[in-house]
Formats: structure tokens, C-alpha cells, sequence
């Protein structure tokens, strides 16, 4: 984290134009997002929505960063289009070296499958499937053999502590464990981006602390981690916060990791 | 992987909605239920039609030469029946003739009938008893055994000894409590002696096949059997093989042709009945029976498509958000659709199997309680399946074409 740290200068509103733009960054190893003029337009009944008015966000492996922004932003659409749930009305994105604006239904399923892991507020866990079934799930779309399946998604869930509670249930799990079931899930396909929809949205405050430190930890051993909140302590844990309102980016931060874990901005 | 996870989701849906399943299997099971009961009723009849024709009438690789056809099933036009009442009967040296030509092993005998009701000293009066006057390879030609005593031998019936073999039926009617061996039986005031009693024979199309009795050809008998106008009821032929079938025929009809003087564009003026010709008669019967007894069961697999595509809307409804966290996991279109469809063609061979259960067990109680056979074939079981699992994929290609056209993002968003 300290190479990262040194190499991306700290921001001030000067350089801030340097990260804030995309000229010059090349999308690829190093850069595992790179957007340029992201627009979403919506048709609300004849009425055009701008949702998203040209975004321009770069960010390199191994970044942990926040998206914030109050409702109406564009946050939500941003964290869609950077899903690959949705595709931008006009713009370039590229994800992981590859250019995935234009992509067709099945193209972009299979990008989901492979580079991002989601978290959601609600979890979305499938109630009738066991934590194991659940977090072999991407896996089975992945076209993984069940022997490795099993063993991959073992692992996962051994990973954020529930190696002895894979034939539970969700609605006899906790919420705090309910959301690291569906970490291990977003984990097991060892996706190029974590991204995360208001994480602790559902959770008391020890058990968001229990998920940030997850979260935490995850980002330390090189984790990219993308986490969409409204929340600006949880949005603290991160090392870089990007800020929307009206659909633009109005400021992008970088701060070092103990300003972070030292609390409040 | 997929296949089996959805075959579980769907036998785990039906189970824990018990009664709603039952309901929307309903269609289905009846459907293929009937056709089941069905087609185990006309195949069953197929069957009994068949050993009826084949081994009773006439006889394994058996044909018959007659001067009309006996076994006619289906429409004789007035034409047909002036050709005939005009054709000359067949007689015993047309049957000489024939047999003097017929290849080694082939099987021959004459046989003439008429029903006469009978008298013992016990017994006098009772059902008619079909009285035939036969040569001796008629027992070996229909397959005709004796439990008691023997048949007659050719010098009995070369000499036209008054012999007689009795079916069960006549033997307990005429001498109950009596063994009939040996005893006198009166035919017109013509007393035979009983020689022989059939194994028991069983009916066919309601004629006992163990009321009747068989005296040589040349005794007595044929003063009652014995028709001029019709001359010999049949000569009954049987070829050595199922091969030499069509051969031996070609014979019979050459040997008759050239003592008729038929010329080579007349019709034959006699009949050579075979059990194929008469089975094709009843084969027509039998598709007409069929086609009649798809069109209950096609109704109610048209209905059972109609309730599961609705069901499978329902569960598409349901299970939006399901579907929506499936899709942000990486399934494609088509995985979502192969869900849906498998589930649905579960659901239905499920109700297709329920069906052929109760569809033999229908079958099964009809042939109990009437006198209609049934005999369930494993094909029409193989089509029941085939039948419900293809009605689930064509009910459920909407609602899982729907479910797989879902949008993620609104459906994960769906409650």
C-alpha cells in the first residue's frame, strides 16, 4: 500500500485535475477502471433524465476507494454502469484493460461473472440455498467442476470466518454473517474489482464495524475495493473518496491510510 | 450441474406446495392418463383381435380357401355381394387339386360346419354346438389338443367312422359328473362316439371355442354339414414357415385359377383369407379408435400447458429478485432460461408419470370390470413421458423467455 501511496500524489485542488481527468491514463494493468465521459441519459416518460453528465474516473489496482454523494447524484447509476448491470448512453469504460461500454447482454454477464464481486445492502443471498450453495453460485455460471466448486467456495467462506457455518441457512445466520456469506460469494471468483452497495446499510454499528474491518482487510492484501455509500463514516475506512453531485464528479481525495482509520473527515 | 440444481428447485416447489401442484398437474395427469388407458385398451384389443384371428380362426401361417371372405370387417358394397352370391363353390376336389400341388411340409384339411344342437342320454336339448366335419390335420393346423382320449386317425376318417372330439363345454353339458369317453352323442338322431375332449380353448369375440365338436370329414356328419350352394366351409392351408406364406397362396390360387378357367384379367372367384388380410380390416378399426382417443387426452395436455404457463408466470413474478441476483452473479439469458424451462418440464413429467400411474391402473380396472382387454406398452409409457416433458418446455418458453429478458438492475430492485 505504501509503494501506492508514494507513487499518487496526495490531493490538492492543483492536482487534483491530474486524477480527477483520464487524458493520458492508459487503460490496463495498472489502471483496472478507467471511464471517459460516462453519460446516462433515461427516458422518464418523454422527459430526458441526465443521470450521469460525463464522468471521467480513473482508478488503479488495488485501490480502496468510496463513492459518495447524496441521493439524486448519479451515485447508483455509477456503481451500475461500473457493475456492468448497465451500459452508459455515450462515453468510454473500460474495466480491467477492456472496453466494456458496448458490450452485448451475455458479453457483459460473463464480465460480471469474472471481474466484479458484488455486495449488497439486502445481501441478496438466495433463501432457499445454504451458505455453500450460495457462494458456489458464480462459480456454477463461471462453468467451474462441482469438486472444485466445493473447494473454492470453502475457502472463501473459511476466509471471512464461517468455515463452520456452510450448511446454514440465511434466515439462520446473522446479518453480519449473512454479509460475509455474500463477500465470500463476491470473493470466490477472485473477481478484479470488489464492489459494494452501501455494505453496512442493513447492519447495526458493531457488526458494520465487524464488515469495515472485513473490508479492511481485504484492501491490505490488494483487494481493488469500490464501495458506494451515503454514509461518510464507513466512507472514512476508504483511502480515496470520489464524491458525484449532479451527476459529475465534484471532488476525488486521497488520504493515507492512518488519517482513515483515525476516524472522521 | 444446472439440470440437476433445477430439477431439485422444481420437485422442492412441488413439494412444499402440495395441493397448488396437485392442481397444476391436474391437465396434464389426465391427459396422459387417458391416453395411457387408451392406448392399453386398443393395443390390449389389438392383442386379442390378433390371437383371436392368428391362432384361433385360422391358425399360425394359416390361410383359408373360401368362396367368400369370412372374416370381413368394414363395408361390403352391393357390387361385392352380387360377385359373390354368383361365385361356385368350392369343392372338395378343388381342395384335392389344391393339396396335390402344396410343397412338402405344408399342412392341409378340409372342414365343413353347421351348428346342431346335440343329445346324450343324460341330456337332450342345450346351446348349438358348432359341428364341424374336418380331415386330421385340422387338429394339428389350429392347434387343437385332447386332455382325454385322442382324435381320430386317417383311416377313421377316410372311412368316415362316427367318431366325434368334444370341447369342455359340450362333454360337462351333455354328460355332467360323467366321463364322456366312450359314450354316445346323437347329431340329427346320428349316433357318434366321443373319442376325445379338447383342452379347454376359451372365446373369442364371444364364440366358446369349447362348444364344439369335430366328427372325420366323411362319416355321417356331413349330411348335416354339408351346404351344396357353399360347398366346403374352407380348405385350411398351413405353410411350414411365415416365408413360404406368400408362396404356398400363389399355389392355391394358381391351382384354382386354372381349373376355373380364369382368364389372366378376371378376378379370382374365390377367396383366400389369411390372418394379415383380416387384420388389416381391424388395423383400420383400430386407428380410427385411436385417433378418436387422442383428442381427449390432447385437450387436457393443452389445458395442463395453459395452467403450468401460468403457474410459470407466477414463479417468474415470485423469484424477480432470484433471478436478478442470478444475473449480477454472471448468468447468461440462457442460464435463466434453462432454469425455467427445466423446471417446468419437471414439473410436467412429474404429472406425466402421475398420469401413466393412474392411466394403467385404469386400464387395468376396465379390463377387470368389462370384458375389453388391456395390455399397457412400454412405448405409449416412453410417449407419456416424452409428451409431458415436452408440453412443460412449450408452457414454460414464455415465462422463462420473460424471466431470462429480465433487466438486473430491476430485478434486484423487485421485492
Amino acid at each position: 500500500m505504501s509503494v501506492e501511496s508514494e507513487s499518487v500524489p496526495l490531493s490538492t485542488t492543483a492536482e487534483r485535475q491530474v486524477v480527477l481527468g483520464t487524458e493520458g491514463v492508459a487503460p490496463g494493468q495498472d489502471w483496472v477502471i478507467v471511464t471517459r465521459g460516462i453519460r446516462r441519459d433515461y427516458d422518464m416518460g418523454g422527459e430526458v433524465v441526465h443521470a450521469l453528465r460525463g464522468v471521467d474516473i480513473a482508478i488503479r489496482r488495488n485501490e480502496y476507494v468510496a463513492i459518495m454523494g447524496p441521493s439524486g447524484s448519479g451515485k447508483s447509476t455509477l456503481m451500475n454502469m461500473i457493475g456492468c448491470l448497465d451500459t452508459p448512453t455515450a462515453g468510454e469504460y473500460w474495466l480491467n484493460g477492456v472496453q466494456v461500454s458496448h458490450m452485448s447482454d451475455d458479453e457483459l454477464a460473463r464480465i460480471r461473472n469474472k471481474e466484479i464481486g458484488f455486495v449488497f445492502q439486502t445481501f441478496n443471498l438466495l433463501p432457499r440455498a445454504s451458505a455453500l450453495h450460495n457462494v458456489e453460485l458464480p462459480l456454477v455460471y463461471g462453468g467451474v467442476s462441482s469438486k472444485e466448486r466445493r473447494e473454492r467456495a470453502m475457502e472463501a467462506l473459511q476466509r471471512v470466518q464461517l468455515g463452520d457455518r456452510v450448511d446454514h441457512r440465511p434466515n439462520e445466520l446473522s446479518g453480519g454473517q449473512r454479509q460475509r456469506v455474500a463477500i465470500a460469494r463476491a470473493l470466490v471468483n477472485r473477481p478484479a474489482i470488489l464492489l459494494a452497495d452501501e455494505p453496512t446499510g442493513n447492519l447495526d454499528s458493531t457488526t458494520s464495524e465487524e464488515i469495515m474491518r472485513v473490508f479492511e482487510e481485504l484492501a491490505d492484501s490488494g483487494q481493488t475495493v469500490i464501495m458506494v455509500t451515503h454514509e461518510s463514516d464507513i466512507a472514512a475506512h476508504a483511502r480515496r473518496v470520489i464524491v458525484l453531485r449532479d451527476g459529475r464528479v465534484s471532488s476525488d481525495e486521497r488520504r493515507e491510510k492512518f488519517v482513515a482509520s483515525g476516524g472522521r473527515v | 450441474m444446472h439440470l440437476v440444481e433445477a430439477i431439485g428447485l422444481a420437485i422442492a416447489q412441488i413439494r412444499v406446495q402440495k395441493l397448488k401442484s396437485f392442481f397444476t398437474l391436474l391437465g396434464v395427469m389426465i391427459g396422459v392418463m387417458f391416453l395411457i388407458a387408451v392406448v392399453s385398451i386398443v393395443e390390449g384389443m389389438s392383442r386379442y383381435v390378433q390371437t383371436g384371428v392368428a391362432e384361433k380362426f385360422l391358425g399360425v401361417n394359416t390361410f383359408n380357401v373360401r368362396r367368400i371372405p369370412d372374416m370381413q370387417m368394414g363395408d361390403v358394397t352391393p357390387d361385392e355381394w352380387r360377385e359373390w352370391s354368383r361365385r361356385p363353390p368350392v369343392t372338395l376336389e378343388d381342395a384335392e387339386a389344391v393339396r396335390a400341388e402344396l410343397p412338402e411340409g405344408t399342412r392341409w384339411a378340409v372342414e365343413e360346419a353347421n351348428w346342431v344342437v346335440p343329445k346324450s342320454q343324460h341330456v337332450s336339448g342345450g346351446p348349438q354346438v358348432i359341428t364341424l366335419g374336418v380331415t386330421t390335420e385340422y387338429f394339428a393346423i389350429k392347434d387343437l389338443a385332447v386332455v382325454k382320449g385322442r382324435i381320430f386317425t386317417d383311416q377313421e376318417e377316410l372311412l368316415g367312422a362316427p367318431v366325434v372330439v368334444v370341447g369342455q363345454e359340450v362333454a360337462e353339458h351333455y354328460f355332467p359328473g360323467v366321463d364322456p369317453l366312450g359314450h354316445e352323442l346323437r347329431f340329427g338322431d346320428i349316433p357318434f362316439r366321443i373319442i376325445g375332449v379338447l383342452e379347454t380353448q376359451g372365446s373369442y369375440f364371444g364364440l366358446s371355442f369349447d362348444r364344439q365338436a369335430l366328427a372325420p370329414f366323411h362319416s355321417p356328419i356331413r349330411r348335416l354339414t354339408h351346404d351344396p350352394r357353399q360347398g366346403l366351409y374352407a380348405v385350411a392351408v398351413q405353410a411350414s414357415s411365415p416365408e413360404q406364406m406368400a408362396n404356398v397362396q400363389e399355389i392355391a390360387r394358381e391351382v384354382l385359377r386354372r381349373r376355373r378357367h380364369l382368364r389372366p384379367d378376371m378376378k379370382d372367384n374365390f377367396a383366400l383369407e389369411s390372418s394379415q388380410s383380416a387384420l388389416m380390416a381391424w388395423e383400420k378399426i383400430k386407428n380410427y379408435m385411436v385417433m378418436a382417443g387422442i383428442f381427449l387426452p390432447a385437450v387436457g395436455l393443452v389445458v395442463g400447458a395453459i395452467v403450468i404457463m401460468n403457474i410459470m408466470l407466477v414463479a417468474v413474478a415470485e423469484r424477480t429478485r432470484e433471478i436478478g441476483i442470478r444475473k449480477s452473479l454472471g448468468a447468461r439469458r440462457r442460464d435463466i432460461l434453462a432454469q425455467f424451462l427445466v423446471e417446468s418440464a419437471t414439473l410436467s413429467v412429474v404429472g406425466a408419470s402421475l398420469g401413466i400411474a393412474l392411466g394403467a391402473a385404469l386400464a387395468k380396472t376396465i379390463a377387470y370390470l368389462s370384458p375389453l382387454p388391456a395390455s399397457v406398452e412400454l412405448w405409449s409409457v416412453v410417449v407419456g413421458v416424452a409428451l409431458g416433458a415436452g408440453v412443460g418446455i412449450i408452457a414454460g418458453m414464455y415465462p422463462a423467455s420473460r424471466a431470462s429478458r429480465l433487466d438486473p438492475i430491476t430485478a434486484l430492485r423487485a421485492e
